[in-house]
């Protein structure tokens, strides 16, 4: 043999010994690593917060994001002020006229004009107070890494429109018999009892926006003069407020 | 002395069975491709640990079908109801007895 030939015996014989010594010591670690923390694996603190998030994950959508409320808040206010703006223009023009009941019968252009024009408004905002309210919740829940369409937000989204599409049928029939002063209150309460309905299945306090959209639409009923207003608070002022109270509350550190 | 663990169930040590359970409390009923996604766990892991806890007695199995593709769905039974509260008292037990 060689003395090249038996140099390169040598490296390699010493190579690897150390490799399986490495090896060795490491398999030793892991055993070591296994042993020591099997029976402190999931220490019970940790285990009940599991339990908690686990049971929170599947019964109920957690993502629903602060910024949707502030965001459809502010929507409700722009669209109030429109359509204010817009009947004020209609009263002006008939210098002092009033837009409710007793003029239904006679429908004259303006006021088809103004009904049309009440209808966009309605309809652009609560278009784009839905988009901008699911834009944020739709970023939140992938931040979260929860599905935006599993079986929690099918049961949310089904107990949140029920309520208010039987509502909105019964404020469309009422309109149709020309009670306006209905319009206002009636969309509160609706989408009142729809909150509290969705409280099961989201986070729970959204059940203290929905009283207050209650409570709002009850006052309504017996003082219906300023329906815009009551709708402005409702809608509006109390959505940015329980939305800037869950960013506060969920939100704010991450 | 006591055991302090003496009153933790041994069939929840495992943490896809404790999560299987934990879901199954507040839900009346979740199929098996539902517990999948949220435990993020396989096909055979599962459904091994769901034959454990159906031997003992804590989940039922409902089998049906929509259109030809099988669903399996699974409830807790009282039983199960009954050893999973008792295990989360025994841990909260072993917290209250650690401060």
């Amino acid at each position: 043999m060689s003395v090249a030939a038996f140099s390169r015996f040598l490296q390699k014989y010493f190579t690897d010994q150390t490799t399986k010594a490495w090896k060795c010591q490491k398999s030793l670690l892991t055993l070591f690593y296994k042993v020591l923390f099997m029976d402190s694996q999931h220490p019970p603190l940790e285990t009940l917060q599991d339990i908690k998030r686990m049971m929170e994950r599947s019964s109920r959508f957690i993502s629903l994001s602060g910024w949707s409320g502030i965001s459809a808040g502010i929507c409700a206010l722009l669209g109030a002020w429109a359509a204010h703006h817009r009947i004020y223009n209609y009263i002006q023009s008939r210098r002092g006229g009033s837009y409710y009941r007793h003029e239904v019968p006679s429908l004259n252009d303006n006021a088809m004009l103004l009904l049309h024009d009440l209808w966009m408004i309605a309809a652009i905002t609560f278009a784009t107070a839905f988009i901008s309210a699911f834009l944020f919740t739709w970023v939140r829940s992938r931040r979260n890494g929860t599905p935006m369409w599993d079986r929690t937000v099918q049961r949310l989204a089904w107990n949140t429109i029920l309520p208010m599409v039987i509502g909105g049928l019964v404020i469309l029939r009422a309109m149709q018999w020309g009670y306006f002063e209905f319009v206002a209150p009636g969309c509160l309460i609706f989408y009142g009892l729809a909150l509290v309905n969705a409280s099961k299945y989201t986070l729970g306090e959204i059940r203290y926006l929905g009283y207050g959209q209650l409570v709002l639409g009850i006052i309504n009923l017996w003082v219906p003069v300023d329906g815009l207003y009551f709708w402005a608070a409702g809608f509006g002022i109390l959505h940015i407020v329980y939305g800037a109270v869950m960013w506060w509350k969920y939100e704010r550190k991450s | 002395m006591k055991n302090p663990i003496e009153n933790l169930n041994k069939i929840f040590d495992s943490r896809i069975r404790m999560g299987v359970m934990s879901i199954l409390i507040v839900n009346e009923e979740v199929s098996f491709n539902d517990l999948k996604k949220m435990l993020d766990v396989t096909d055979g892991n599962l459904a091994s640990h769901m034959v454990n806890l159906e031997e003992n007695g804590y989940v039922k199995v409902h089998k049906g079908f929509i259109g030809r593709k099988t669903n399996t769905t699974y409830s807790i039974t009282r039983a199960g109801e009954k050893a999973f509260k008792d295990h989360i008292e025994a841990l909260e037990n072993m917290i209250k007895g650690m401060k």
